[in-house]
């Protein structure tokens, strides 16, 4: 019995490490890609001897600033989904606080509206949310890559459960001293109610960062474009080096992989609660 | 789904109060269904209407409804019907080997082993990279030529009898080259959403299994499966209707090519409206699209329905 708990043991880690191996060469190849010169990257890509640089350089990352406005790419991806998830959070929470709490008329059938609304994706309307857009006159804007993004049903759905389980015995407190809701909202649900802030934060962050079809629709200038779509035109922008990309890559990715060790458990914590409520 | 008011006795009472908020609660949800409605609503409705219309951006043929004509024409289009081909070939091989793959590497992770943490962040690191990003490197990967990581890989392997292949280039290997790359940024989502649903399961049911005399297989089949059965319909449904989505990976890896093998129906899509201004094109494509979702969608409610009601 106890040898074959060691077997077993040792038979998963060695499973897991395997895997392991399968998640890091490729980014490991990044890395390492990023720091060689362009022409060795694409001779070397298949010898795992040659993943630490002979000489390694930080030269690609210059050439990066000198051939596409990364900082400008940067920038807009941040501002972009920073402004999504901050007037997101506010508006969905708002709204699934008076679906899950408030008394009003009207609320059941809006709140069915909201589910009904959860199941399309954006690429269920893309094609005819581009025609809107056209028709403002927003394309090519921050606007058009900000405002379609910030309602958004599931959010909505996953603040309104949320709330529905938070218990009343405060709320009712304050509203029999005549606070308003609008103050007992803030004052005292918003505060307790970390966790699905910061799911919805995260799932948010999640999709808008990686964004690349919708920018790809409405954008044509280098000025509001956002980092996924600059990595795919940097990839075909002659002449192709490898290096070039990689270190494009890196940096794209850097800022997001400190985040993600940072609030790791929040990060798991917000995608295992979309499981939970399917 | 719980009402939201505690009831009093008196009848006019419950009235007022189940109204009392009105104006406020409207305040409170009006920018999000504004939102919903303009940027969700709306453009649905609208994919509807146009796609029963000739509208072409910049076309100086007045709007004329055209009936079911969009969609004789787009079914009669091989490239769309080979579109809806590759995205279901594409999901029969994603969803299984992806929900499996999750679901092992969640048990694995799931032993109270030491270390588990470091390998949930590492399966979970690909989810926070962008699709585009994911692609680009999944390209030096399959790059052709003795050189190429794959390549080279499977020469090792093989002691060298493996011919090197352009994978993105052979109609037979580019759709499952995109769909490895495809796997490889997503499965740690599916894997954090069942190893949740596994550590929800109560311990408690484990031990008064084990005082009970069932085998560590008895315990996976009777306790761990049915714990599994809602969380693992979810992630089977979300990863359907993902790789019906599939558009990032092919608009960079492959421009769905070579011939068509590995175009989608979402890029075809984009291709109508964006690249040839065919609006209303577009939109009848988006339409079949949102069918194929619905459809799902009911029938993954139908399966979890059923489980509700059973247990």
């Amino acid at each position: 019995m106890r040898c074959g708990n060691v077997f077993a043991r040792v038979a998963a880690y060695l499973i897991l490490s395997g895997m392991a191996l399968v998640f890091l060469i490729p980014v490991a190849m990044m890395v390492s890609g990023s720091l060689k010169p362009d022409h060795l990257v694409l001779p070397e890509a298949g010898r795992l001897v040659k993943l630490l640089p002979t000489e390694p350089t930080l030269e690609n990352y210059r050439d990066v600033f000198a051939r596409v406005p990364f900082a400008r790419y940067m920038v807009n991806s941040i501002f972009i989904t920073g402004t999504i998830v901050s007037c997101g959070l506010l508006v969905n929470s708002l709204a699934g606080y008076a679906l899950s709490r408030l008394h009003w008329r009207g609320r059941k059938a809006v709140l069915t509206g909201v589910i009904a609304l959860i199941i399309l994706p954006l690429e269920a309307i893309a094609v005819p949310l581009f025609y809107e857009v056209t028709l403002f006159g927003w394309r090519n804007t921050y606007l058009v890559q900000i405002v379609p993004f910030i309602a958004n049903a599931f959010s909505v759905y996953l603040f309104y459960t949320f709330f529905l389980e938070l218990p009343e015995e405060l709320e009712e407190a304050a509203r029999i001293d005549g606070a308003r809701p609008i103050r007992i909202f803030f004052s005292i649900v918003a505060p307790n109610s970390q966790p699905v802030f910061a799911a919805v934060a995260i799932l948010t962050f999640l999709t808008q960062w990686g964004s690349f079809l919708w920018p790809l629709m409405v954008t044509h200038s280098e000025s509001v474009r956002p980092l996924p779509l600059g990595i795919a035109l940097f990839y075909t922008l002659p002449p192709l080096q490898w290096g070039d990309i990689f270190a494009f890559g890196v940096m794209m990715v850097l800022p997001m992989l400190m985040v993600f060790l940072l609030f790791q458990r929040w990060f798991v914590q917000g995608v295992a609660s979309t499981g939970m409520k399917g | 789904m719980a009402t939201p008011s505690k009831r009093t006795n008196s009848p006019v009472l419950d009235g007022l109060r189940r109204e009392q908020d009105t104006p406020t609660a409207w305040i409170f949800a009006l920018p999000a269904l504004a939102g919903l409605i303009f940027f969700v609503l709306a453009p649905f409705l609208l994919a509807l209407f146009l796609s029963f219309t000739n509208l072409r951006l910049g076309s100086p043929l007045p709007l004329e409804f055209t009936g079911l004509r969009q969609y004789a024409r787009i079914f009669a289009d091989a490239a769309f019907l080979r579109a809806l081909q590759n995205n279901t070939v594409f999901a029969l091989m994603v969803v299984p080997v992806q929900t499996a793959l999750a679901l092992g590497l969640a048990l694995l992770i799931n032993q109270p082993l030491r270390g588990m943490v470091v390998f949930r962040t590492l399966f979970f690191t690909p989810v926070i990279f962008p699709l585009s990003l994911v692609s680009v490197i999944w390209i030096l990967i399959f790059a052709p030529g003795p050189d190429g990581t794959l390549n080279s890989l499977l020469q090792w392997l093989t002691l060298g009898a493996w011919e090197p292949r352009d994978f993105l280039h052979d109609p037979r290997l580019a759709l499952p080259a995109i769909t490895v790359t495809s796997i490889w940024q997503g499965v740690g989502f599916q894997m954090v959403i069942l190893l949740a649903a596994l550590q929800s399961i109560p311990a408690e049911l484990y031990e008064a299994a084990r005082v009970d005399g069932a085998r560590k297989r008895q315990q996976f089949v009777h306790i761990t499966l049915p714990a599994l059965k809602n969380p693992l319909t979810f992630v089977i449904l979300v990863t359907t209707i993902l790789a019906f989505r599939l558009f990032d990976q092919v608009q960079i890896m492959t421009r769905g090519g070579p011939n068509h093998a590995t175009t989608t129906v979402m890029y075809e899509a984009v291709n109508a409206a964006f690249g040839s201004q065919q609006v209303a094109r577009g939109a009848a494509m988006t339409v079949v699209f949102f069918t194929i979702v619905l459809t799902l969608t009911l029938v993954q409610r139908r399966i979890a329905g059923q489980e509700r009601a059973t247990s």
